[in-house]
């Protein structure tokens, strides 16, 4: 059956269905504690399933199919990209559910909805079943709507409103042309769908139908303006999720379906997509210099750090598409970690605007520390894991055209300017408020949750290799599929000599998967 | 003729029943009315044990009159089914106020037999008898309530609407039969199959229409729906969950039957009809449902939202389409029941019915379990996986798109974004919103058992009987071809 002999993807998912419902039923603090217990289980099952992944085995693992419901069927397997993604998510909801004790009202449905929120998000990495993925990528609809609309903020049910509303128009579409693309392939299996050709004229409008769903969940400008409103209304861990991993389910599905499925439409549409994620980048970082609100800030500059995912994918080659990746990934932990930051200082002050606080790093050293640390990851710091990305990305994007390049470098620039102010005005000088001297610094559960993050975020700057190694042959394999379908470019480069020296950086296992070194070899010279 | 008569057991054993039933009502007063309902419950229960599986030649009875085959079967299925739920969910409802009749029973069965008849008709005039049937208990049903303004109107305007809507079909069953020369279903299709003179073609094509606007009419589908909203305010609540489900599964079902049986030939004729029919539904199902403030009212505009999406799998035609428009009523019935037991429990702290929308905010603070399962019907007729209620609708646009239909299936599936928005009110009232006064709490272990079974079942444990579920509806639509 598997590495593991016991179906692990489905205990992943039983556990939290499982202890969803028991939370409905037991104590608020009881409530709490069973949510913590899941989450941390399914943590630990998913070190467990990192540990036992055979980089560079079978496309495939952990496959498991059972006939279920007739039409569709039970499928679940994962590849390198999905176990990232599966590891983003386990780490980040134990996390979640630590940041929401300021939540005091209806506990025990708000641990239901986030249990649910992670089964379904868990699925959709897991899912081998075309019609499976789309029911938990849109059954996602229904607990975010009831925690932005429960628990978030004053304006709360338009939020809750946009936000359920602008998903659901992007995806039924996309459900048409799953059932054109099931009807044509004669399979509803998701590796059978990745391996057939469909005709060139056809794909165009798949594409766009999938672009429909992905660009709005993603989110690309123009339709990215729910995300501000649903992340300012909602509260601390739904943004963390709604960042971290629910703008992901986008980005996955970029690789997943568009990509490998439609190579020549990701063509076709290649200034559609590199001109909507240019737009994103410079427009976005443009209104989030501009922000009073710290979580809207926040929220605009993830759609710009979005932008470079498909920036990054559409690229068509290895660095390009390796780096949206690691963007996504690095981009999970570090909004994530931001969104915290902002709930740790609204927990104490009630407000997010920026003007109410202001040297902060004299009565919160260890706190500005870590805001530290996550500000320089959101700008790309070498160092941090949003270096690493955004580089792999840009220079993915200017093999492909160097246009590209050179305005996405000015979104790496506005980057910091909107960080940095957004750092000084909170941290540096002196409070503006009597309330924000007076504020306490981080106390130890606080801390319990974003050191981790922070420990992560280093790690993946420091060595990449250890989130590359399982995703480098499933990429190769989306760069062999699209290659009869790769634009030219303009750069024309020539590829120089290997240098040997690189095996040394090579994690063990990984050195079969790693078949073009030569350009590659950039990403460890840092 | 024993064999036709085996073939239509369920309608004689429901007839002989029902006179029984008619009489004990007589003699027996209103003091057996809870009685007497149990009994009916327990017939419906026994004429489904007496549906005959016969398929082809063997279904005929009376020389094509009547065609008794799984089609017919099943839809007699779901129609009783149905019909036992709104007489389990009135005694409750009525009991209280004192003014629950021992007739309503007997109503029910007789609209029940109508509507067995509507689903095995294969001659128009067969057709005709059943749908009178139905429909005159259905009038008076509508009004049942006689001391209540409300329902009187509702009794009156079902009735006057209901008699124009049947002489639009008598008058095309009599265009038909004169450029046809037949009232059968089979001969039609050979007549209608056949070339004709320019005149003729025309009077056949007038029939069409006619025949159609008749069945939509008792569909509700736009623009025959105007009737809709307003029967259903004013009937009695028990009445319009009626109302919603078994006459919606009879009609649709004999919709079907007449489209593929008598005018299979000519579908280009009547597709277009249908597809204007089925976005026209959708649409105005989910526009005019935004403004409503009356729960019974905003269901209205949701059946018509949901008949639009069944009227899509009809217009994709073929066996697969028959076979979508049998899935969607089935989970339509459970959604829509569903709802309006739940709306049956919607009392004031006086025991007194209450209908307007408002009353639910924040139902989900002083009544958990009803406000979770109002929750999952309303997302479930929203078709937001992983609630059963999206299945209905995949099956609706896979037959759509096979049929090469892709562009109507995107828009009716964009409709549904607009609908989607109200069912989503409705979960916002009951979850976001301040509370308003709480319902009475009353003991009603009937009610609750068949909420609960219904939340069940639209759940997404429902997609656990897909495997079993969608051989039946083949097998029914493929006795139709």
């Amino acid at each position: 059956m598997n590495q593991l002999d016991f179906p692990i993807l489905s205990l992943m998912l039983a556990i939290p269905t499982i202890a969803a419902v028991a939370c409905l039923f037991v104590s608020a603090s009881a409530a709490r504690a069973i949510a913590l217990g899941a989450t941390l289980v399914d943590l630990a099952l998913g070190i467990l399933l990192w540990a036992t992944y055979d980089v560079g085995g079978a496309q495939w693992q952990f496959v498991e199919h059972v006939d279920l419901f007739g039409r569709f069927a039970w499928a679940l397997g994962i590849d390198g990209i999905a176990l990232m993604l599966i590891m983003l998510s386990v780490f980040l909801m134990p996390i979640c559910i630590l940041a929401s004790a300021a939540i005091k009202d209806r506990v025990q449905e708000y641990m239901t909805w986030f249990l649910i929120t992670e089964v379904l998000m868990l699925g959709v990495f897991m899912a081998q079943d075309i019609f499976l993925f789309y029911i938990f990528f849109e059954a996602g609809l229904i607990p975010m709507y009831l925690i932005i609309g429960i628990w978030g903020g004053a304006n709360r049910i338009y939020a809750a409103y946009k936000f359920f509303l602008y998903t659901l128009l992007g995806s039924v579409l996309m459900l048409i042309a799953m059932l054109w693309m099931v009807n044509y392939a004669g399979s509803t299996s998701i590796p059978v769908l990745l391996n057939t050709d469909f005709p060139a004229e056809a794909q165009t409008w798949l594409f766009l139908a999938f672009l429909a769903s992905f660009a709005v969940k993603l989110p690309m400008w123009p339709v990215h303006t729910w995300l501000p409103d649903a992340h300012v209304q909602a509260p601390t861990a739904g943004s963390v999720i709604l960042a971290g991993v629910l703008l992901k389910l986008g980005g996955y599905g970029f690789v997943r379906f568009s990509l490998p499925m439609f190579p020549e439409a990701s063509n076709q549409l290649f200034w559609l997509m590199m001109g909507l994620s240019l737009v994103a980048i410079v427009y976005t970082s443009l209104v989030a210099l501009v922000q009073q609100d710290m979580k809207k800030l926040i929220a605009y500059s993830s759609v710009a750090h979005m932008a470079f995912v498909t920036i990054g994918l559409f690229a068509f080659n290895r660095q390009g598409i390796e780096g949206g990746l690691i963007v996504m990934l690095s981009h999970g932990l570090v909004s994530g970690a931001l969104f915290l930051c902002v709930g740790v200082v609204y927990d104490r002050m009630h407000t997010r605007e920026i003007d109410r606080y202001g040297g902060v790093a004299n009565n919160m050293p260890a706190y500005a520390v870590l805001f530290m640390l996550f500000t320089m990851a959101s700008i790309g710091l070498p160092g941090t894991s949003g270096f690493v990305g955004e580089f792999l990305s840009m220079l993915g994007a200017y093999q492909a055209h160097s246009l590209v390049a050179f305005i996405a470098a000015t979104g790496i620039i506005l980057g910091a300017a909107y960080m940095l102010l957004l750092y000084w005005r909170i941290a540096f000088g002196t409070a503006r408020t009597p309330e924000a001297a007076a504020m306490r610094d981080l106390n130890p559960r606080e801390f319990l949750f974003m050191a981790p993050i922070a420990a992560v975020v280093l790690w993946m700057g420091v060595y990449p290799e250890s989130f590359m190694a399982p995703m480098r042959k499933d990429v190769g394999i989306l760069v062999e599929r699209i290659a009869r379908a790769a634009p030219a470019g303009d750069a024309q480069l020539t590829a120089g000599t290997p240098r040997p020296a690189a095996d040394a950086h090579v994690a063990p296992g990984a050195a079969e998967g790693h078949d073009t070194p030569a350009p590659t070899g950039a990403e460890e010279a840092h | 003729m024993y064999r036709d008569l085996l073939l239509v057991a369920p309608e004689l054993f429901l007839t002989l029943a029902s006179l029984v039933l008619l009489l004990w009502a007589a003699w027996g007063g209103d003091k057996a009315a809870k009685a007497i309902s149990w009994v009916a419950v327990a017939c419906l229960a026994a004429a489904a044990f007496l549906i005959p599986a016969e398929t082809g030649a063997d279904a005929v009875a009376f020389a094509g009159l009547v065609t008794s085959d799984l089609f017919a079967g099943f839809s007699r299925v779901l129609i009783y089914g149905a019909a036992a739920v709104a007489l389990l969910a009135a005694a409750g409802w009525f009991g209280r106020a004192g003014d629950y009749k021992a007739e309503y029973p007997v109503l029910v069965i007789f609209s029940a037999i109508g509507m067995g008849l509507m689903v095995t008709a294969s001659d128009l005039l067969t057709l005709y008898v059943g749908l009178e049937m139905q429909s005159l208990s259905a009038y008076v049903l509508a009004s049942f309530q006689r001391s209540d303004a409300r329902s009187a109107e509702a009794g009156l305007k079902y009735f006057v609407l209901g008699a124009l809507a049947s002489g639009l079909l008598l008058y095309g069953i009599s265009l038909l039969y004169g450029f046809t020369g037949s009232t059968m279903f089979g001969d039609i299709a050979t007549a209608l199959g056949s070339p004709a003179e320019e005149g003729i073609e025309m009077g056949r094509l007038f029939g069409i229409v006619f025949v159609l606007a008749g069945l939509a009419f008792k569909v509700s589908a736009v623009p025959f729906h105007m009737w809709t909203p307003d029967v259903y305010e004013g009937a009695p609540t028990p009445v319009t969950a009626f109302f919603a489900s078994a006459p919606k599964v009879a009609a649709m079902a004999l919709l079907v039957r007449v489209a593929v049986e008598a005018m299979g030939p000519v579908a280009d004729a009547w597709q277009q009809i249908i597809i204007f029919m089925a976005l026209a539904s959708t649409i105005l199902g989910g526009v005019a449902a935004i403004g409503q403030r009356n729960i019974k009212r905003l269901l209205a505009y949701s059946s018509i939202n949901n008949v639009g999406f069944a009227l899509v799998g009809l217009a994709a035609g073929g066996q697969a389409g028959a076979s979508s428009v049998l899935f969607y009523m089935t989970v339509y019935i459970v959604m829509t029941l569903g709802s309006f037991l739940v709306v049956l429990r919607m009392r004031d702290a006086d025991g007194e019915p209450v209908e307007s929308i408002a009353s639910l905010s924040g139902l989900s603070r002083t009544r958990p379990g009803l406000a979770a399962a109002m929750a999952v019907f309303m997302l479930s007729l929203a078709g937001i996986p992983p609630l059963f209620g999206f299945w209905p609708k995949f099956v609706v646009f896979e037959a759509a798109v096979r049929a090469d239909l892709v562009w109507l299936a995107a828009v009716a599936i964009a409709t549904s974004v607009i609908s989607a928005f109200y069912y989503i009110k409705i979960v916002k009232i009951m979850y976001f919103d301040e509370s308003a006064p709480a319902f009475i709490k009353e003991r009603e272990p009937i009610g609750a058992a068949l909420i609960l079974a219904a939340a069940l079942a639209v759940s997404p444990l429902g997609y656990l009987a897909i495997p079993y579920l969608t051989p039946l509806t083949d097998a029914a639509a493929a006795s139709l071809f």
